[in-house]
């Protein structure tokens, strides 16, 4: 995805990282600056369903040609599936970080928890 | 762009993974100006060089390139280098641009009478086109045939006076040359016009990691000597040169640890990560060619045969990887 990008639905966190909250489930990813920060991404290792996830703290790695990158937990939960296809396809992650792209569903422990995360007007005031 | 070894240089342009298949593919062209010159001249040139480098200098030709490591007295590595007999009693050597001051200090330390060394560092820009259309890009900016592999000539290109030289850092056929500063930006803009991706130093690496090709300061440092890089092969026998007697000694007890090549099962390993069993990467990225990640690290002797596995600690997680032969591309 070449021009910046950042729905207008989704939670932000400062981190880099996007939450879409559906209920009591939310699926995670990284925002269109971390990616392309990051650089072409060529490997993904998810976390294992069932695991916990902790606000504010990381949850797996993105690893591009040159370096490595933890990417953070926008909300508490119990992580319910995985995006299996980017261990095959990690490049996803840059071309569509938002769809297909996406990282891991939650459960969420604590919905209040959205309340730290920041609008998409906010995030983007952020990148300067 | 970022820094390196007092330099602004360019870590990319494209995106890495896209210049590095251009490089395999067709051609790139790196802009490398940060590598030092020291050029040493005079009666007596041969004998420092000889004196200071593990190779056989004494059998380069005029017009002749030679690849060789300059150790201190216990064998410890300074650096690694090219260098090119201009004429006669004329070399010029290129360093690495990290070491070039000490490489240069060395040079002039151990250098007696008739020689004279003469840092050229300045007077030189430097591109390297790498690929397998590369020589034929720059042929069609030069003014007569292009130098053969491991050969050295002046030519003129686009109009600029020019030091071509076939070699390279990447396993593809190509060249690397040599010219005023004033007049590289008019002949990197002509090598791209004829087709060449321009890439940086992000690219640079994978590709020379795909070879197998050490780097100083990772693979290469003074707390290693040349046999257990796997580069006794331009270590030259007898003890005509500094460290010599250190290598000898290596060489007949053979080595504690050795250098190996690898290729990961699943992830990336990177310089640092320890190997179980008592080693260490000193190379490690992804390989965009053979889509995998890959590296070299020292491992004790015993587990160095190939087809070895070794556990490597990727930031906690341990990641199973094999020795496998060198180079791990073949180009």
């Amino acid at each position: 995805m070449s021009e910046p990008s950042y729905p207008p639905e989704l939670r932000y966190h400062r981190e880099h990282d996007w939450a879409r909250i559906e209920g009591d489930v939310a699926t995670f990813g990284i925002t269109w600056f971390a990616q392309d920060s990051l650089g072409e991404v060529v490997f993904f290792e998810p976390p294992a369903v069932g695991s916990q996830v902790t606000q504010h703290e990381p949850y797996t790695e993105v690893e591009s040609v040159k370096a490595v990158s933890d990417v953070i937990a926008p909300l508490s939960g119990e992580v319910v599936e995985v995006n299996e296809a980017l261990v095959e396809r990690p490049d996803a992650i840059n071309s569509d970080p938002y769809g297909d792209g996406w990282l891991i569903k939650v459960r969420l422990a604590d919905p209040a928890e959205g309340d730290a995360l920041l609008a998409r007007d906010e995030y983007v005031a952020l990148l300067g | 762009m970022g820094p390196f070894a007092g330099w602004e240089m360019p870590i990319q342009y494209e995106g890495p993974i896209a210049e590095h298949l251009a490089v395999r593919a067709t051609a790139g062209a790196f802009d490398v100006s940060h590598m030092g010159q020291i050029e040493t001249r005079g009666p007596a040139a041969l004998a420092l060089l000889e004196r200071l480098c593990t190779n056989d200098v004494g059998r380069i030709p005029i017009g002749g390139a030679q690849y060789t490591v300059i150790c201190r007295e216990d064998g410890g590595m300074l650096d690694d280098l090219i260098t090119y007999r201009l004429e006669a009693d004329r070399y010029l050597t290129v360093t690495n641009a990290a070491n070039h001051e000490r490489d240069l200090s060395w040079f002039a330390d151990h250098a007696g009478p008739d020689v004279e060394v003469i840092d050229r560092a300045v007077d030189y820009a430097m591109i390297a086109v790498q690929g397998p259309l590369a020589r034929e890009m720059v042929q069609a900016i030069a003014d007569a045939p292009l130098p053969e592999r491991m050969a050295i000539a002046e030519r003129t290109l686009n109009g600029a006076p020019a030091l071509v030289a076939g070699t390279g850092y990447t396993g593809e056929d190509g060249v690397e040359v040599l010219l005023d500063p004033a007049d590289a930006p008019g002949v990197w803009s002509a090598i791209l016009r004829r087709g060449a991706t321009p890439a940086g130093l992000a690219a640079r690496d994978t590709l020379r990691s795909e070879v197998c090709y050490p780097l100083y300061g990772n693979d290469l440092t003074v707390e290693r000597g040349p046999i257990e890089a796997g580069l006794g092969w331009c270590c030259r026998s007898g003890d005509g040169y500094v460290g010599a007697e250190a290598i000898a000694a290596v060489r007949a007890a053979g080595p504690r640890e050795k250098l190996v090549a690898f290729v990961v099962d699943r992830g990336v390993a990177r310089p640092g990560n320890a190997v179980a069993g008592g080693g260490v990467v000193t190379t490690g990225t992804y390989s965009p060619s053979l889509e995998v990640g890959i590296g070299m690290a020292y491992v004790p002797a015993a587990h160095a045969a190939i087809g070895t596995a070794l556990e490597i600690d990727v930031r906690g997680r341990p990641r199973t990887a094999h020795v496998a032969a060198r180079p791990l591309l073949k180009v």
